[in-house]
């Protein structure tokens, strides 16, 4: 898209609807401005609903606790060229097979993995784990917004202002991302239109300009501010049609949700719509029964998601330098698979940063190790890593937030942060 | 009536109990007594209609055509009375719309037996590739999946939203399933649901709260859901199956959301201790055979037999199943599970954040029932709250609601039970609806359910997808679903699109638009997209109803109730 179409029209609307009741909130943020370079910094949050085995993910095939805890299920050490075994990456650690799609992206040192992450609170409650890993608050139920959505609303706002500085790729706005920032959440890109169905009628408007006829003026309130908010980004997805951007560089995305999240993701960016922060979920990760090795349940989810993520990488190409991708589960599993062949809910997980700006080729954070005494409740893997000071990391280096409101009340103890980013 | 005058000890003044409206008539007796309302109700500064519309759109899915003048003529007390009572509203035309859904009447052994899961060994075959993707279809077709469970009991509940007399009952299901979650795609939950509503939620609605926490405790879909089924006493092992010799123990889940969820609430007053305490009072309350439908099971060796101890109270040793009976009276009767939930239903009825003042008067009422849910509904329906202006269109619609209410506005029918032909079930295409605006029936994972406040149902996505739906329904493009909107105007000429447009005002927003609203839709009224001249007649306009229709169904004020 013309930056300069995108600029008047923003201008154009903002100053249009500033003459009118209660501006998005959007626009409200772009009138303090501050100028900044063109390009934004990129944050894709990835969450991987329903506790990802990191132990499988990503192997510490040199740790003799790993086999011995692991009859049925563990992933075989790496033995190049006969297969089937872990994808070495630093003597210690390996990839699961159906993750190497990502090989070449650690292999660049773009892709770095922090091991042994996770929360503060012991919860082995999904819910309650995904809640505080969006939150931000682990322990606390009651907090209303999203960390995601803090640290937008803090950051400074850019202009020329954009309606889409945090999309949820989803029919829910997740949690992360609810807050006064204002985030959009669509499941299609494409079907982000009002349909009007009818017999088009040249030159006619159509129920699009009805609609947003009646969401222009009101009362001030949630409901017509993201009326008003919604037709905003209507119409610059409009101009920007990001759905005609095929993808590049000969990128293939799996079929399935997963992939098309991440494909509509990199037409937002390509579309330089303004996107700031994008967020897209993956389930299928609860493996109690039948989880399979290098093979079976958990390695479809796998290949799936490694494949997403390396499409993502591919399509996007020179612009990764401006991208942090950022993959993050509720919790891990037990070191010990359980009676069914699988593995129950456990700890600490393994989460994963892909981009340019990684310090990637490394297996960050201290390895507590599988032995009886070093597990967590003497079953898990124990945190060392606490997923907060990852994300603060991620959210103040990367994307320009603020530390303070991301995860109130705390701050990395001694200051210190796992260090992903060069 | 036990709980008309259990109401009335509470909350009721003047209670004629002979006058009660909805008592049968005894046999060969003459005419009955004129109806007359026990329910007294406060002044408020709505208009009459208005009162009517809040009630009907706080205690139901929103007014039919003519709902306001059925209610005018009954009198609002005695609609309320009736609906607080609602095993004597005769419901026929949903009972036949219903038998389109089979699955709503089986059990859930027949439910496994008759829409099975291919077996792992089948499914083993067809991932090697040893047997092709068309042969498993032909043996396991798609009509015999378990996905059909979950696809009808969906479709059943927005056609009861849409179609049921009623109306409150299928309020409160909806507000108690959300409150005893679970989530029908989590394993053997799939084939329980059916009965989980049937049996656990339905009959305690407007019950006693006491009954629907013991329903939903011994429900094989909350025990499966919420893991109970598999937590034992700490020290056991595992005797024989597939973990023998393994050492199984505590599972605090449903422990922890009977506290948090379903009863105290999160600052109820409970620590970890009590959580831990709870699941051990639980254990051994377990499921025979979940993945073959089998029901509530005691597992005496899986109890913990010692003493326990819960809020302060002590819970004598060698109590066994008892245990969990014990936990929950003492659950029910504590201070924190009145507010709790006196709070949730206020926010269901009056606004999102209700007046601490009428929490509190729902709340002491709840306590003097005991837990009485008809007693604590008719305080809050009495309560000069409820009849406020600031009540009053004060709640932004759920995706059920906004579905089931633009469905009742435009009197909508549902095929083919309710139409007499061969087409799909229109409850299908509804719930269909329903899920893409992100409230997909049964499936909210989190034991939280689905929410009730406004910014959760409010983002763009969702907000495009309530315009879109809109116009289907206004276009007939859903499956199933037939509105006749010519005829609903039927008596209005097209040719002047101004009566046309103040039809559809009166009908679907009773007077409720704003003056804006109803200037941007008269200003619409000169697109040539609405008001066209048809083919037939060069000089004529003829309004695109449809389109206007959709319009109004997708405005601001059709998102509030």
């Amino acid at each position: 898209m013309d930056r300069g179409t995108r600029r008047s029209f923003m201008k154009g609307g903002a100053l249009a609807l500033l003459a009118l009741g209660r501006p998005p909130r959007f626009l409200v943020r772009a009138a303090l401005a501050e100028t900044r370079p063109p390009r934004p910094k990129i944050l894709i949050a990835v969450f991987q609903r329903g506790a990802v085995d990191g132990l499988s993910m990503i192997v510490p095939h040199g740790d003799p606790d790993y086999y011995a805890a692991r009859s049925s299920i563990a992933i075989a050490r790496p033995a190049p060229g006969s297969g089937g075994g872990a994808i070495d990456l630093d003597g210690f650690f390996g990839l699961h097979p159906a993750l190497a799609p990502l090989r070449p992206a650690w292999d660049d040192r773009r892709l770095a993995v922090v091991h042994a992450c996770g929360s503060p609170d012991t919860t082995r409650s999904h819910f309650d784990a995904q809640d505080y890993m969006e939150s931000g608050t682990p322990g606390v139920k009651s907090t209303a917004d999203g960390w995601l959505a803090r640290g937008l609303a803090a950051m400074p706002a850019r202009e020329p202002a954009s309606p889409f500085r945090a999309v949820a790729l989803g029919p829910i706005l997740p949690r992360i991302l609810r807050g006064e920032a204002g985030a959009v959440a669509m499941s299609s890109v494409a079907d982000f239109d009002v349909k009007d169905g009818g017999v088009p009628m040249a030159g006619a408007p159509g129920a699009r300009t009805g609609f947003e006829s009646l969401y222009e003026q009101g009362v001030r309130d949630l409901l017509y501010g993201t009326g008003r908010e919604t037709f905003e980004a209507v119409k610059m997805l409009k101009s920007a049609a990001p759905q005609r951007i095929a993808p590049a560089n000969g990128a293939v995305y799996p079929r399935g949700r997963f992939g098309e999240s991440l494909r509509q993701i990199a037409q937002l960016i390509k579309a330089d719509v303004g996107l700031e922060i994008a967020f897209a979920d993956v389930g299928g990760w609860d493996t109690h029964a039948g989880q399979g090795s290098d093979r079976g349940q958990l390695a479809l989810r796998l290949r799936e998601f490694a494949e997403g993520l390396a499409a993502l990488d591919r399509d996007l190409g020179p612009r990764m330098s401006d991208v942090a991708v950022l993959t993050m589960s509720e919790f891990g599993r037990t070191v010990r698979e359980n009676g069914n062949r699988g593995t129950d809910h456990g700890h600490a997980t393994a989460m994963l940063v892909l981009g340019g700006a990684v310090k990637g080729g490394r297996v960050h954070g201290r390895w507590p190790g599988l032995g009886r005494e070093q597990l967590f409740e003497g079953r898990d893997l124990a945190v060392t890593t606490d997923f907060r000071s990852l994300f603060t990391e991620i959210a103040v280096r990367h994307l320009g937030a603020p530390a303070g409101p991301l995860f109130p009340g705390w701050s990395a103890p001694g200051g210190a942060w796992p260090g992903v980013l060069a | 009536m036990g709980w008309m005058r259990r109401v009335a000890g509470v909350i009721l003044v003047g209670l004629v109990g002979a006058a009660c409206s909805s008592a049968p008539a005894p046999r060969g007796a003459t005419a009955p007594p004129p109806p007359r309302a026990a329910l007294r109700l406060p002044a408020s500064p709505l208009t009459p209609d208005q009162q009517i519309l809040h009630v009907l759109s706080r205690l139901g899915y929103g007014p039919r055509p003519g709902d306001v003048e059925r209610v005018r003529a009954t009198g609002l007390a005695l609609y309320l009375e009736r609906q607080l009572d609602p095993r004597r509203i005769p419901d026929p035309a949903l009972e036949a719309a219903l038998a389109a859904y089979p699955v709503l009447g089986l059990g859930t052994a027949e439910l496994v037996r008759d829409y099975p899961l291919p077996p792992p060994a089948v499914r083993q075959r067809v991932a090697s590739g040893e047997m092709s993707r068309r042969e498993l279809m032909e043996m396991y077709p798609a009509e015999r999946r378990p996905a059909v469970v979950a696809a009808q009991l969906q479709a059943a509940r927005v056609t009861r939203a849409v179609m049921s007399e009623r109306q409150l009952e299928e309020v409160m299901v909806d507000f108690w399933f959300n409150h005893f979650n679970v989530y029908a795609q989590k394993g053997a939950v799939r084939w329980m649901v059916p009965a989980y509503e049937r049996e656990a939620i339905r009959p305690h609605a407007l019950g006693r709260f006491r009954d629907l926490v013991l329903a939903t405790a011994r429900h094989p879909a909350m025990l499966f859901y919420l893991d109970n089924w598999v937590s034992t006493r700490a020290d056991l092992v595992a005797r024989g199956g597939p973990n023998a010799g393994r050492r199984l123990g505590l599972n605090e889940n449903y422990a922890r959301e009977l506290l948090e969820l379903h009863t105290l609430g999160v600052d109820g007053g409970y620590t970890q201790q009590d959580v831990m305490e709870v699941a051990r009072c639980f254990t051994g309350w377990s499921i025979d055979r979940p993945q073959q439908g089998g029901g509530f099971v005691f597992r005496p060796l899986a109890h913990d037999p010692g003493v326990k101890r819960v809020l302060g109270q002590t819970i004598p040793a060698g109590g066994g199943q008892a245990d969990g009976e014990r936990v929950i009276d003492i659950l029910v009767r504590h201070e924190s599970t009145a507010r709790f939930v006196s709070t949730k239903l206020a926010r269901r009825f009056v606004g999102d954040d209700p007046p601490a003042a009428l929490v509190e008067r729902a709340a002491a009422t709840f306590r003097r029932s005991d837990g009485d849910i008809r007693a604590v509904l008719a305080a809050i329906v009495t309560s000069p709250e409820f009849w406020s202006a600031e009540a009053y269109r004060a709640k932004i619609k759920t995706p059920l609601e906004v579905v089931a209410s633009a469905v009742r506005a435009l009197d909508g029918r549902l095929a083919p039970a309710d139409g007499g032909d061969r087409g799909p079930a229109g409850g299908l295409a509804l719930a269909r609806a329903v899920g893409r605006l992100g409230e997909p029936l049964y499936e909210a994972q989190p034991p939280t359910g689905y929410p009730d406040r406004a910014e959760a149902w409010v983002n763009s996505g969702a907000l495009l997808g309530r315009m879109n739906f809109a116009l289907d329904l206004a276009h007939n493009r859903l499956p199933g679903v037939r509105v006749d909107v010519p005829a609903f105007l039927a008596g209005t000429d097209r040719s002047h699109p101004a009566r046309v447009l103040d039809r559809l005002l009166a009908v679907v927003l009773h007077g409720e638009a704003s003056p804006r609203t109803r200037a941007v839709l008269a200003a619409q009224l000169e697109s040539p997209e609405i008001t066209r001249i048809t083919a037939y007649d060069r000089v004529a306009k003829d309004t695109d109803v449809e389109k206007l229709a959709a319009l109004v169904l997708g405005s601001p004020e059709f998102q509030r109730r």
